[in-house]
């Protein structure tokens, strides 16, 4: 018999399925959060329904949260009445909540690794779909819809057909300057927006091996860009190192035994994959998007695509999407101007982020007229970029340093592009309209974007003299 | 069974951003989306949603890869309260797909060609019946004679049919979700992660 995927492993240790049933996968960590969830507790209360596990779940507020300072109020109405349903919805069903300015609060995937409640081996759910960043511990992670939040609430399961497995290698070394980012951007570029669809992708290989948990996570968290559910990558001495001393973990001795267990989540030798997809990484160079959707991927070093440089299927699209981001076909990245910079969300929020983007902020400025903001994604995230003084460093820069959330990724709070701005951004999507109605995104690494808020145009940190 | 008129919205990669913007996910209730549904182009008076031959249309038909992206359930409750039924197209995101069973919007999914030739259908008459049987699994142009297949597996058809909670379905699994507690320890952040 063949050997096992790390899916399967986790799929068969989680499935509860008698002959003839619906499989169901239980739960281990749900994470929730303002946006998605409110019409769900709605749900078990018309239902009389209760919370059946509020120790596996955890609650924060991220998507809408304004990311001034804690003491100015939520201006918007709206806004203002979900953060108070979720906090009531929590008092409710008994559910531990990290509010706007608590230490633990921030960005959903950004606050389960750090607090080390994402583990090995787990099948963790929340209604967002980049939940597929967890997937960097070895987990079994994907983003689920509220009628599914609502499923989760109550029974603590889920209704779940097998999906396929991809395996994503990718050998080789990464070149020097060239992220996490710029590889899952090539990923994404490779196999399309759908080219994911009922997989679940296993990115392996000796770049993905050499990366950092938080390049894993980035990694991870694009998985859905490309139409997969979940991204993993298998436990190694990284996962483990990164999870020794964490609040969630186990302590002293008792972590030994732990880490032990964890190490069994990888692929075995023979397993077989349904697809796989080979990559070199000393082919990958800095990415960035030039159209609407994430795929739409071309070289930092490149020109904007025209009608012959796609297929002929794609050729409506991309001219669709010229139209909306205002490019014209031969035009050199670089020489793309800019309004505004974006530095975070939870693709790119992270220390090791905020670290490479100050690298290259310190002792320069931004161009005028480009606004530039770095939103950390989370307390602890800023509190540790404030000990390093990444905070003085970007203000000096005149970077905007502000408080955790979701932010401009999506513009559901205050930070938003006005009509025909365009922005570099380290988040996921370069959909239409994402970062605020009319505005174009283009998606690069924190590398590239604080090098081009310092140059006015698309640059990476080594064009800076 | 959904019975009406189809819309040929003829985009493909239309994610759920586009489908509901995400200034509507602000709300905390389940109804009244419909007013945000493609909201951003709406405001073209050409857009396919506002020529009057295609008022009142239960049916969208749209390109490769529909409903990618975000997980928001907000766009099933978009086109369900804006009167949609049904959606055909050649493929279409996972999530979406998981999110409109839940909803009972009826999600079909046809190859290319047949999706082009449903739209020329649509675009020679738009007052033309469009049937989607979920329980024959056809799609069907009864005045024109054009019919096709469907892919539909059987759990999703019967929970159409019956209009089944799943919820209460899994909770009369109760014994079996105790069981399996009792075997697997609780996490050991369980109870120590605390605000």
């Amino acid at each position: 018999m063949a050997g096992r995927t790390l899916y399967e492993k986790i799929w068969d240790e989680h499935v509860l399925a008698g002959p003839g049933e619906t499989p169901l996968l239980y739960v281990d960590l749900h994470l929730v959060h303002e946006v998605t969830s409110p019409q769900a507790f709605d749900g078990l209360r018309l239902n009389g329904r209760r919370v059946r596990r509020p120790e596996r779940t955890l609650a924060t507020a991220d998507h809408n949260v304004p990311t001034d300072p804690p003491s100015v109020p939520v201006a918007d109405p709206v806004s203002a009445r979900q953060l108070e349903a979720l906090s009531e919805n929590c008092e409710e069903f008994g559910i531990t909540l990290f509010p706007r300015g608590h230490a633990n609060q921030g960005i959903v995937h950004v606050i389960g690794p750090e607090l080390g409640v994402s583990q090995p081996g787990s099948v963790i759910v929340c209604g967002d779909s980049h939940t597929s960043t967890h997937g960097a511990f070895g987990a079994l992670a994907f983003g689920i819809g509220t009628s599914e939040v609502e499923h989760v609430l109550a029974t603590q399961t889920l209704v779940q057909q097998k999906a396929k497995t991809m395996a994503v290698t990718v050998n080789g070394t990464l070149r020097p300057g060239v992220s996490a980012k710029d590889l899952v951007l090539g990923i994404v570029g490779r196999l399309g927006t759908g080219g994911g669809a009922g997989y679940v992708i296993e990115y392996r290989g000796e770049a993905v091996r050499a990366l950092s948990m938080e390049g894993r996570m980035t990694v991870c968290n694009m998985s859905i860009e490309a139409g997969a559910r979940a991204g993993l990558v298998a436990v190694d001495e990284t996962t483990i190192d990164y999870l020794r001393g964490r609040p969630g973990v186990a302590e002293g001795e008792a972590f030994g035994a732990q880490a032990e267990r964890w190490r069994r989540y990888v692929s075995d030798e023979d397993a077989v994959f349904d697809a796989e997809l080979v990559l070199d990484a000393s082919q990958v160079g800095p990415n960035v998007t030039w159209g609407t959707n994430p795929a739409q991927v071309v070289s930092l070093d490149g020109a904007v695509p025209g009608p012959a440089d796609v297929a002929p299927d794609a050729r409506e699209g991309l001219e669709r999407a010229l139209a909306y981001m205002g490019l014209t076909p031969g035009t050199r990245i670089r020489d793309i101007p800019l309004d505004v910079v974006f530095i975070g969300s939870c693709t790119n929020s992270r220390i090791e982020d905020l670290r490479v983007a100050g690298a290259v902020a310190a002792g320069r400025h931004v161009a005028p007229g480009v606004r530039a903001l770095v939103v950390p994604g989370s307390h602890h995230v800023k509190a540790q970029a404030e000990a390093e003084g990444l905070d003085e460093i970007f203000r000096a820069a005149g970077f905007e340093w502000r408080e955790p959330g979701c932010s401009m990724c999506l513009g559901m709070n205050p930070d938003q592009l006005a009509p025909g701005q365009r922005s570099a951004s380290t988040s996921n999507r370069n959909f239409e309209g994402r970062q605020g109605r009319g505005g174009r995104t283009h998606l690069v690494s924190p590398g590239v974007a604080a090098a081009s808020a310092i140059s006015g145009h698309f640059a990476a940190p080594g064009d800076l003299t | 069974m959904v019975e009406g008129r189809a819309l040929p919205l003829g985009r493909a990669d239309v994610d759920t951003d586009q489908i509901i913007p995400s200034e509507w996910l602000k709300r905390v209730e389940r109804t009244g989306f419909g007013r945000g549904l493609f909201s951003e182009w709406r405001d073209d008076p050409d857009f396919v949603l506002n020529r009057p031959e295609h008022a009142g249309a239960t049916i969208l038909v749209a390109g490769a890869r529909f409903g990618t992206g975000s997980s928001r359930e907000h766009a099933v409750w978009a086109l369900m309260d804006y009167g949609f039924q049904a959606v055909i197209a050649p493929s279409f995101g996972d999530i979406f797909r998981n999110n409109s069973s839940k909803q009972g919007l009826v999600i079909v999914e046809l190859d290319t060609a047949s999706v082009d030739e449903l739209n020329a259908l649509i675009g020679e008459d738009p007052s033309r019946l469009v049937v989607v049987d979920v329980e024959t699994r056809r799609v069907e142009v009864p005045d024109a004679d054009w019919q096709r297949a469907f892919q539909l597996d059987d759990a999703t058809r019967e929970r159409l049919v019956n209009g089944w909670d799943d919820i209460g379905l899994t909770l009369r699994r109760e014994d079996e979700i105790s069981a399996y507690e009792v075997r697997h320890a609780s996490p050991s952040w369980a109870g120590r992660v605390r605000a």
